[in-house]
């Protein structure tokens, strides 16, 4: 098996004098797809902020192709909640899915033909080519998921960390989503995603990790068969909603 | 056509006219610049709060007899500067940083102007403007600090797009937010410490956020937005000051009803959203889908 991309050990992080993640040990691959999963407040937006190197570290070592965090900065693609970005901002499509490389540019904003290129690659992955002028306060929900992914995707990551990107999204956009997810794996990004949408995760993710401020379990979705471990991560003392939010019962 | 070729050239005869026309020409461009990042960030709040902290400054300098525009540009810069850093502290919230210091500015700078012999004359120039008694040097000093301006947004505008768009992705990807926030307080500041002499203390706000906020409802394109409010900014200040003289009425009182008069006229009639535009393109949508 190749070499940890994101290497977590032992992590502990505190916000406003709370521990909200303690002894956190968690690994992502090359080719991985890995859903984060875990009730809210269990401390998913906060392992993915501390990947990105927002958040400092109370305890322990994230490194990210060997680099701390901070160091890595700028390499790794994200896709935050779509609450995050201001929506009523006069941008078209192109232009937000842009930004995403704005780092790389100089100080006069100008880009080159490697950043038009790989924002147009982004745009055409996730079927926006259409609405390149649209201005993006006018998008739909799923749209905008979009336009999201696509500036994660501009920067080319190896490494890809999405927060809750199922979240009110419409059919196509999550079958799109599905679909990009997929690829990209196979073309050898490691992709972390958190998700409450327990029934795209087990079919989608090739592996589980299932958090309540610790890993309660990280493992292949066919090897979390025992109920216990699930009942342990929400908190929860009978199955019963669990199973609905799968689809398994009414 | 002549008369009114008369009217626009005839008070360019005097000096104070010539001074006044450029400032107002700068302070309109400048503000128009800056303000349209300013109302994009929602940040009115901060700009009015840099109005006002300005004046201890400029009351020091009064007394001591310095150069205003310096005075100003320190005291808000300062304020600015210690409003970012207390408004790190999470369990305040921005805004109430903001009204404390700013109060607490405009407080001590009646309290330094006071101590000044004649200070009710001059407090009521810093108050409303006094753009036809503008020095040569104060002209100066205006236009360098408006060209270092423009410079500073054309450099630093993708970068602060970018971090007004979304904190969170900026910072993750490693740009610097925080020194972006520096940046845009401290360009704030000296944009409006150099139209103060133009339409006071009080009104200073109303050409930083009314000429982008009238661009903004004009436009869905941030490019044009960006051209459209120092275009509107200075046009909107020389009209003003036009009017000012051919009724002789204040000047920076007309420069600010003037802006608020483009603001609104764009509010009614903006192609896509305006109020009434809008209505007239809603309703003709409606009956193409009723005959469809």
């Amino acid at each position: 098996m190749n070499e940890p991309i994101l290497h977590i050990r032992d992590l502990a992080v505190h916000l406003g004098g709370r521990e909200v993640l303690s002894s956190v040990d968690f690994s992502l691959r090359a080719g991985e797809l890995v859903g984060l999963i875990g009730p809210n407040g269990a401390g998913k937006t906060t392992l993915l902020r501390t990947a990105l190197g927002l958040l400092p570290p109370h305890r322990g070592v994230v490194t990210v192709h060997g680099r701390t965090a901070r160091q890595a900065q700028g390499s790794l693609g994200y896709v935050p909640q779509r609450h995050e970005f201001a929506w009523d901002f006069p941008i078209s499509v192109a232009k937000a899915v842009a930004t995403g490389r704005t780092h790389l540019t100089g100080l006069l904003g100008r880009r080159g033909a490697e950043d038009r290129a790989a924002v147009d690659e982004a745009i055409a992955r996730v079927g926006l080519d259409g609405l390149r002028t649209r201005p993006v306060g006018e998008l739909s929900g799923g749209q905008r998921q979009r336009v999201l992914v696509a500036r994660a995707l501009a920067l080319r990551p190896r490494v890809l960390l999405l927060d809750e990107p199922f979240t009110g999204i419409d059919a196509p956009t999550q079958e799109l989503l599905s679909r990009l997810l997929t690829e990209l794996r196979d073309e050898g990004v490691a992709v972390l995603m958190t998700t409450h949408d327990l029934a795209a995760a087990t079919a989608l993710c090739s592996r589980l990790c299932l958090l309540n401020r610790t890993v309660v379990a990280d493992d292949e979705p066919a090897a979390l068969a025992d109920t216990d471990i699930w009942l342990r991560t929400f908190g929860l003392e009978r199955a019963e909603q669990l199973l609905r939010s799968l689809g398994v019962t009414r | 056509m002549s008369a009114v070729l008369d009217a626009l050239t005839g008070p360019w005869e005097y000096d104070f006219w010539r001074r006044a026309l450029l400032v107002a020409l700068l302070s309109g461009l400048v503000c128009g610049v800056v303000g349209g990042h300013v109302v994009l960030r929602g940040m009115a709040f901060i700009g009015d709060a840099v109005a006002h902290a300005v004046f201890p400054g400029i009351a020091v300098a009064f007394v001591l007899g310095t150069n205003l525009v310096i005075g100003g540009a320190v005291a808000g810069v300062i304020t600015a500067l210690l409003i970012a850093v207390v408004a790190q502290n999470r369990r305040l919230k921005e805004d109430s940083v903001i009204g404390i210091f700013f109060a607490a500015a405009f407080g001590l700078g009646i309290v330094i102007l006071s101590a000044a012999p004649g200070y009710g004359g001059s407090l009521e120039s810093f108050l409303f403007g006094s753009i036809l008694g503008i020095s040569d040097s104060d002209v100066v000093s205006v236009a360098v600090i408006g060209a270092i301006l423009l410079l500073a947004t054309a450099l630093l505008n993708s970068r602060l797009v970018a971090a007004t768009l979304d904190r969170e992705q900026a910072r993750a990807v490693g740009l610097p937010v925080f020194w972006l926030d520096i940046a845009l307080y401290v360009m704030v500041t000296l944009a409006i410490v150099i139209s103060l002499q133009a339409v006071g203390n009080v009104l200073v706000l109303a050409l930083l956020v009314t000429p982008a906020a009238a661009a903004r409802l004009l436009t869905d394109r941030l490019g044009v937005m960006m051209l459209l409010a120092p275009a509107i900014g200075a046009g909107g200040s020389v009209l003003g000051l036009y009017l000012s003289y051919a009724f002789d009425l204040a000047a920076g009182g007309l420069i600010v009803l003037t802006l608020t008069g483009i603001f609104v006229l764009c509010w009614l009639f903006a192609p896509r959203h305006g109020l009434v535009t809008g209505a007239r393109s809603r309703r003709s949508t409606a009956v193409l889908e009723a005959k469809s």
